[in-house]
């Protein structure tokens, strides 16, 4: 862990985006998450690290009620995103999804074209007035999601024809073009290689200066690289929250330390 | 020894010689497995297989040979005096056969002993009688030749039988002795017992492939003896369809065609967009308890006889009809009850599952990353159902309603039922028209000659609807699969 760049950002401490308190996970039986308790920073990334299976994935698809399409899955507790209790009745997942945006972990294009596929989300939010515009929110949109040049000549390719980290920028970009307040990315740059991973990070860099992110990784490095908070979960419990400085340097629970130092996993 | 006798005792050769084969295998290796080459069952199912292929092998080919052969000799002792061509000395053989039967119950019966039946004359006895008393009622008297020949039959019979018990239990035994003289720990039975399972597979295969391609040829054989009684261009350009059974028909198909044509076109109407929205709902929409319950209601309504259809077009939707749009409703459009909507609404209700069942398997197969994918980018549930799933389940779906529509073109009691037989060329739907499938039917039911041209036609147009079903499906399947290649 020494070639760690741990680069110091002034965290401007400002609102919480998403707070959530004492939630709870099961799928069936399986009790999947233990009484989380988060806050998430607006303008500010935070990485989720643990484990596999110890429930990132789970929680992160909580922040934007992708769990409801789980039949066996509930979720209990609270999360509030700018005050507003995201699981209240009233609250159309709809909306809150256009504003929660998600990568997921398995990249999953639509077998449409690669245009389409990013114009999706712009055309049902009806966020491009012609085709002019629409045009250049998918231009920029793919040249953030760091694939521009390597799609620009076959916008009318199949998007399930890419490979497999192209499809994964591919998705990410098709995230960001809808623009979302908040983008939840689970292991975005699983299938990438180290360059188009350092321009994925550099994406997550320019976003958070508008909006939150949060990335789970399974990269100690990469989660140092971008992230300024840090949240450790080991089997289902949030062992450990703060700043990601702090996480790695200095972490309070010896869990957190074995995991980061590489003695569980 | 009947038949299913010899049966279990090949059967029981051949596990015993799965016992001894496995054992054999496990001494040869001093009992320690891993000095085989293949699992001790390998070698106890090599010994059972060569036991039982070449014997129940044998005794297949025998019972079919046996009767052609017997058959053979026999009919040569038949005098020439006795038929003037091959079809009455087929009846001759069939009383031939006969007798014998009636022999082989009256001796079951002890009414004749045995020596009686082999040496009974029709001089000194009256056959007919005789047999009368068991049971067996003949025609007419038995003539000499006939009772001859009949007791030939049946000395040549119990010959033949005793000589196949004989060979199909040395082929048993052959087959046995040598797989386990070949069996020892480094013999190959594992590899051999796969060969022969991938021999059984192929036959199967091939056994469905021949009876399809016999199917054929003999359409194909007839549809070219009707097209040399009557000119193709008339058959397929002809606008009349008018068979009369004295000559001077006139066989044009299209009306037929129109017909089949236009009674499938409002079944596909009626079907395909009730389906496919039944098929959307049940997949995407319903819990998992409505599903539960509502999916295989719907699969009931596939497995109703289409007789029961047809039923129910004649004696409800065609009178329904009528009310509405018949000379009672005011509109006049409509004569009787049987027309080409009775039918194609009926049809179109018996599509319903077919089109909604497969339809909900293509669209479950959709992968559900693809689904979070559009609603994780804020879409809603019907935005996605149209904009991502369904597109995705496009090609599968197409391949659905292709299907349907051979089937749509292939159904034949609904349009008997619920059309009527009229063959016409109109674009009145509430007309009865007839289709080519029902045709068949009346050209081919009666005392037709059948090498007329009036009956040869019913497989032209077979042929017809062989080829156009043929070709729906091949589209089908091409589409099908070219959609699985997707996500595979
Ligand atoms: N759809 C599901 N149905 C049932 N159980 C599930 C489901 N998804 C996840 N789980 C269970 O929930 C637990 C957490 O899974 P989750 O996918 O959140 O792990 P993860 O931390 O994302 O792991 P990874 O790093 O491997 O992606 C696991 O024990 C898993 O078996
Ligand atoms: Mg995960």
């Amino acid at each position: 862990m020494n070639d760690m760049r741990i680069v110091k950002r002034d965290v401007d401490m400002n609102d919480t985006k998403i707070s959530a308190k004492g939630v709870q996970v099961f799928y069936g039986d399986t009790h999947a998450i233990k009484d989380v308790d988060v806050e998430i920073k607006d303008k500010t990334v935070t990485a989720f690290i643990g484990p596999s299976g110890c429930g990132k994935s789970t929680f992160l698809r909580c922040l934007n009620r992708m769990n409801d399409t789980i039949d066996i899955c509930r979720v209990e507790g609270n999360i509030l995103l700018d005050g507003e209790d995201i699981y209240d009745k009233r609250v159309d997942p709809v909306q809150l999804r256009a504003k929660v945006g998600m990568v997921f972990q398995r990249p999953n294009p639509f077998p449409k074209s690669i245009y389409d596929n990013i114009a999706y989300g712009p055309r049902i939010h009806g966020l491009a007035k012609n085709k002019a515009d629409l045009d250049e929110i998918v231009e920029k949109a793919l040249r953030r999601g760091a694939i521009w040049d390597e799609v620009k000549d076959r916008l009318d390719a199949p998007g399930t024809g890419l490979s497999g980290g192209q499809q994964q920028r591919l998705c990410i970009a098709r995230a960001v073009a809808t623009e979302p307040e908040v983008l939840l990315m689970d292991e975005p740059c699983s299938a990438l290689d180290p360059i188009a991973t350092l321009q994925v990070e550099e994406l997550i860099d320019e976003l958070r200066e508008n909006f939150s992110v949060v990335i789970v990784t399974h990269s100690m490095q990469q989660a140092a690289r971008v992230s300024q908070k840090t949240a450790f979960f080991h089997l289902g419990n949030l062992v450990e929250y703060g700043d990601t400085e702090q996480i790695f340097t200095n972490p309070q629970d010896e869990r957190t330390e074995s995991y980061i130092t590489g003695r569980i996993g | 020894m009947p038949i299913l006798w010899l049966i279990l005792l090949v059967l029981a050769l051949g596990l015993i010689g799965f016992v001894l084969g496995r054992s054999r295998a496990l001494s040869n290796a001093g009992g320690d497995i891993r000095q085989l080459h293949s699992l001790p069952s390998y070698y106890g199912s090599n010994v059972l297989l060569a036991t039982l292929i070449p014997g129940l092998a044998v005794l297949l080919l025998w019972l079919i040979a046996q009767p052609m052969v017997i058959h053979g000799q026999i009919s040569s002792m038949i005098p020439e005096s006795a038929y003037t061509d091959a079809g009455s000395l087929n009846l001759v053989m069939s009383d031939v056969k006969r007798v014998a039967e009636g022999l082989d119950i009256a001796v079951q019966e002890g009414a004749l002993s045995v020596e009686q039946a082999r040496d009974i004359r029709t001089e000194f006895t009256d056959i007919r009688a005789r047999l009368g008393e068991v049971g067996v009622a003949l025609g007419s008297n038995v003539e000499a030749y006939v009772l001859k020949a009949a007791q030939r039959y049946r000395v040549m019979n119990a010959v033949g039988h005793w000589i196949m018990t004989g060979a199909v239990l040395a082929a048993a035994l052959a087959g046995f002795a040598y797989a386990l003289m070949r069996t020892n720990k480094d013999y190959r039975a594992r590899n051999q017992v796969e060969k022969v399972l991938l021999g059984l597979l192929i036959g199967a295969a091939s056994l469905a492939v021949l009876t399809t391609v016999g199917i054929v040829l003999s359409l194909i054989f007839n549809t070219i003896e009707f097209f040399k009684l009557y000119p193709a261009m008339d058959f397929f350009f002809g606008t009349t369809w008018s068979p009369s059974f004295g000559g001077g028909s006139e066989l044009g198909i299209l009306p037929l065609f129109w017909g089949t044509f236009y009674v499938s076109l409002i079944a596909l109407v009626v079907a395909v967009p009730i389906g496919l929205f039944a098929a959307v709902y049940l997949s995407e929409y319903a819990g998992p308890k409505v599903r539960a319950i509502a999916k295989p209601l719907l699969e009931v309504l596939a497995g109703i006889p289409t007789i029961v259809y047809g039923l129910f077009a004649l004696l409800t939707v065609g009178p329904l009809l009528m009310n509405v749009f018949g000379e009672d409703g005011g509109l006049g459009w409509m004569q009787g009850g049987r027309s080409v909507m009775t039918a194609g609404l009926v049809m179109g209700v018996m599509l319903i599952p077919f089109v909604s069942s497969l339809s909900d398997d293509i669209i479950n197969a959709v992968p559900q990353a693809m689904r979070d994918g559009s609603l994780g980018l804020g879409a809603t549930k019907s935005e996605t159902v149209k904009q991502v799933v369904l597109p995705a389940a496009l090609p599968g779906i197409v391949g659905a309603i292709l299907l349907a529509a051979s089937r749509a073109i292939g159904e034949t009691m609904i349009v008997v039922l619920g059309a009527g037989a009229a063959a016409r060329l109109s674009m009145n739907p509430f007309e009865a028209m007839t289709t080519v499938t029902t045709r068949i039917v009346s050209q081919l039911t009666g005392d037709a000659d059948f090498a007329s041209a009036e009956a040869l036609v019913a497989f032209a147009l077979g042929m017809t609807l062989f080829v156009i079903t043929l070709g729906l499906n091949i589209l089908a399947l091409v589409i099908v699969r070219k959609y699985r290649e997707q996500y595979d």
